[in-house]
């Protein structure tokens, strides 16, 4: 690969990816820390979505529906088999094992035929499969989901270090220095318990899987894969078997979704229609994957991460805004009420794939 | 000289039977579903009837000839082929316009629900502001009403279709990647844009007066709205196969779906055309949604997005292009989907899947497709 290298994209994903690492004793609390994890996994769910939508071209809206297969396979084997590791990975296992031969099959109902069939049908099945889930409730738990039990080593009540760790506490720095708060205040406790055990599975995990599919697209697949996207008929031509081609990408991005889905499900130790499945997730998934950058991994990083800030803090800067013009404009300010925040992004989602196409990592790919 | 060169009497073989009736098969299904239908409801009514009974002597007796009569759940039978009629009537109004602009562009339009959820938001609006009209107990003032908020809903939806045709399509042109993220978010922004504009709740509303009732025909009951969906529908139908075999324009738009390189380079401008059938079918889609939102007597923000599943769905099976193929899907699919329900309601939340399937098993292409290209 001749790829220009650019040290501001290197620049931006090591620093998240630094702060991702160092994310329990750099922002104290449970609501920081919950974040991270979230992005941590929704990072791996990205990615791999984009090995499908950036490198081959093709689109998916089931792929949620794969991330709700690994979370589930997990759910219902803590129920059932009990909350012992070795259970656990089983259900992963069988989670994901489901996700793949499914994928297999609606690709060769639909790649075979047109790509396009693929986006439609997976839209029909995704829906169906979450229709099912919630109606199913003797074996999902329908729209309540299910709470389960994860290995005790994970759960909050185990204590590795008898005492707290150091930690930081950045959002002090300005009352210390400006105001006149003591300077311990900038000195935060983190205590080695098995939630941060798990934060750290879910985060190592992440890393494994991210350089996994960074070796994929970087290998002969990949290549493969970005010439039948760039010309599939050159393709076919030279001797490519591009609905193989197809199937197997299809296969392997379902397989690591699921697997994001289970590790979503452990940290979270409960399953749900609308935390693991249903559109909603699907969308914000395209959002994340387009903003960020279509077919580059690092697209996917930075773009989960834009995303999960932004729904924090794009919510408080409308509400302001809304304040600000409410008295003056009130037509705009119906526009700007927090509740319409996916609007914002959809346009923003339109506008980049009109002109940005490769999305922010792109745009600081080519250093501009 | 002439008789250098053999005799050649040129003959052209009639097809054979199977050859004449292989086009006829996807016309023959909607009544072979319809009878599955009610043999489904038959055997059903049998079944119990089939268990052995312990007779008065202590030994078993299988009672296989005392199966059920025949005319057992006639009424059940004609009341969910009516209804199931109904809904593949309203999904194919909506369908119509999304195979047509693909068979003739090329172009897929995930944002069609938009059209139909806004479709309906405006056809509720008017209704609800003629409560006069509504609550009238006169045919011909409810008709004039829905007749209203039909027409008000296609203009709204016709123009938004133009609009986004211009605005959100124009600059994908022949790169369905980008046509399908692009248009989903023209539905994300639509949906939001239907919150800022009718509220953020769902809006429930109660048909017109005289559209409230049912007929009873031979013990079962019949929803008169379902009728009138069924009939418009048809009538629907027929003007579209009316003007797409029988006018100059309809002549363009067939020979486009079948080679549009062709037709522009014999000097048609087959954009134009194209804009045309984009806005005539955001229009129809404006229609379905208000048939849709009376049918469900509530309308969402969502609606758009759910009922396009099934669009897909039927759009696919009919052979993307194909609006004859369009009308047999959807009327397979309503009729399905209210079978299914009634025997065993579980399985008709896949029972879409699984037609779906079985149709791409037989056709992988659709059962009818149009497009030469490709």
């Amino acid at each position: 690969m001749t790829a220009p290298r650019s040290w501001l994209l290197i620049a931006v994903v090591a620093v998240i990816l630094a702060a991702l690492a160092a994310a329990p004793f750099l922002f104290p609390g449970v609501r920081a820390m919950d974040t991270a994890a979230r992005i941590c996994v929704f990072i791996v769910l990205a990615a791999s979505y984009d090995l499908m939508l950036g490198y081959a071209g093709i689109v998916s809206f089931a792929h949620v529906m794969f991330f709700g297969m690994g979370a589930y396979g997990v759910a219902l084997a803590s129920v059932h088999l009990g909350r012992e590791a070795p259970g656990l990975i089983l259900g992963a296992g069988a989670g994901m094992a489901v996700a793949v031969v499914l994928a297999a099959l609606i690709g060769l109902f639909s790649l075979r035929v047109r790509a396009i069939f693929f986006a439609m049908i997976t839209l029909a099945v995704a829906s169906a499969v979450a229709v099912l889930v919630s109606q199913l409730s003797g074996l999902t738990g329908g729209e309540d989901g299910l709470s389960f039990q994860i290995p005790r080593a994970l759960s909050p009540s185990a204590a590795y270090l008898p005492d707290p760790l150091p930690g930081l506490d950045p959002a002090a720095l300005p009352g210390v220095v400006f105001g006149d708060a003591p300077m311990e205040s900038l000195f935060s406790e983190v205590r080695a318990n098995g939630k941060l055990a798990a934060y750290y599975l879910v985060f190592a995990s992440m890393l494994v899987l991210l350089a996994l599919m960074r070796r994929l697209t970087v290998s002969p697949f990949g290549t493969v894969l970005q010439a039948i996207r760039e010309n599939e008929f050159r393709a076919e031509a030279i001797g490519y078997r591009v609905v193989r081609y197809r199937i197997a990408v299809t296969c392997i991005s379902a397989g690591i979704a699921a697997l994001a889905g289970a590790l979503y499900a452990v940290w979270l130790r409960y399953v749900g229609p609308d935390t693991v499945l249903g559109f909603p997730i699907m969308v914000d998934l395209l959002l994340m994957v387009v903003i960020g950058g279509m077919g580059t991994v690092w697209g996917a990083v930075i773009g989960v991460t834009l995303f999960m800030l932004a729904r924090g803090y794009l919510q408080d800067l409308m509400a302001a805004a809304q304040g600000a013009v409410a008295a003056d404009l009130p037509a705009l300010a119906v526009l700007l009420e927090p509740d319409r925040w996916l609007m914002w992004l959809g346009l923003l989602f339109i506008l980049s794939v009109y002109f940005f196409p490769a999305g922010i990592a792109g745009r600081l790919k080519s250093g501009r | 000289m002439s008789d250098a060169a053999p005799a050649h009497a040129p003959r052209i073989e009639r097809a054979g039977l199977s050859g004449r009736l292989r086009p006829l098969i996807p016309w023959l299904l909607v009544p072979a579903a319809i009878l599955l239908g009610y043999l489904g409801i038959w055997a059903q009514a049998s079944w119990p009837l089939l268990e052995p009974v312990l007779n008065e002597d202590g030994t078993l007796r299988t009672r296989v000839f005392d199966l059920a009569p025949f005319d057992v759940r006639l009424s059940s039978w004609l009341t969910l082929t009516v209804s199931g009629l109904a809904m593949g009537m309203m999904i194919f109004v909506m369908a119509s316009g999304l195979t047509l602009v693909f068979g003739l562009m090329d172009v897929i339009n995930f944002g069609h629900g938009a059209f139909v959820a806004i479709g309906a938001f405006t056809g509720i609006t008017v209704l609800l502001a003629f409560p006069g009209l509504a609550g009238a107990e006169s045919l011909a003032a409810n008709l004039a009403l829905v007749g209203l908020a039909a027409l008000a809903a296609m203009a709204v939806t016709g123009l938004l279709g133009g609009l986004f045709e211009r605005i959100i399509i124009r600059p994908v042109y022949g790169a369905h990647l980008k046509q399908i993220l692009v248009t989903m978010g023209g539905l994300i922004v639509a949906e939001q844009m239907i919150h800022v504009v009718w509220g953020p709740s769902e809006i429930f509303i109660a048909r017109p007066e005289m559209l409230k009732g049912a007929l009873t025909f031979h013990g079962a009951a019949i929803e008169t709205y379902r009728l009138m969906a069924v009939g418009l529908g048809l009538a629907i139908f027929l003007a579209i196969r009316a003007v797409l075999r029988h006018t100059t324009i309809g002549l363009i738009v067939r020979a486009g779906v079948q080679n549009g390189e062709m037709v522009e380079a014999l000097g048609y401008r087959l954009r134009l055309v194209f804009v045309g059938v984009f806005i005539a079918g955001s229009a129809l889609a404006g229609l379905g949604g208000v048939m849709w939102g009376l049918y469900q007597e509530v309308v969402t923000a969502t609606m758009g997005a759910e009922i396009m599943v099934l669009v897909f769905i039927v759009v696919i099976i009919g052979g993307l292009g194909s609006v004859e193929g369009c009308f047999l899907g959807a009327l397979l699919v309503g009729l399905t989907q209210n079978y299914v329900a009634f025997l065993e309601p579980k399985a008709a939340l896949v029972s879409d899947i699984a037609l779906m399937v079985l149709i791409l098993m037989w056709r992988p292409e659709g059962m009818m497709s149009a497009g030469g290209r490709r």
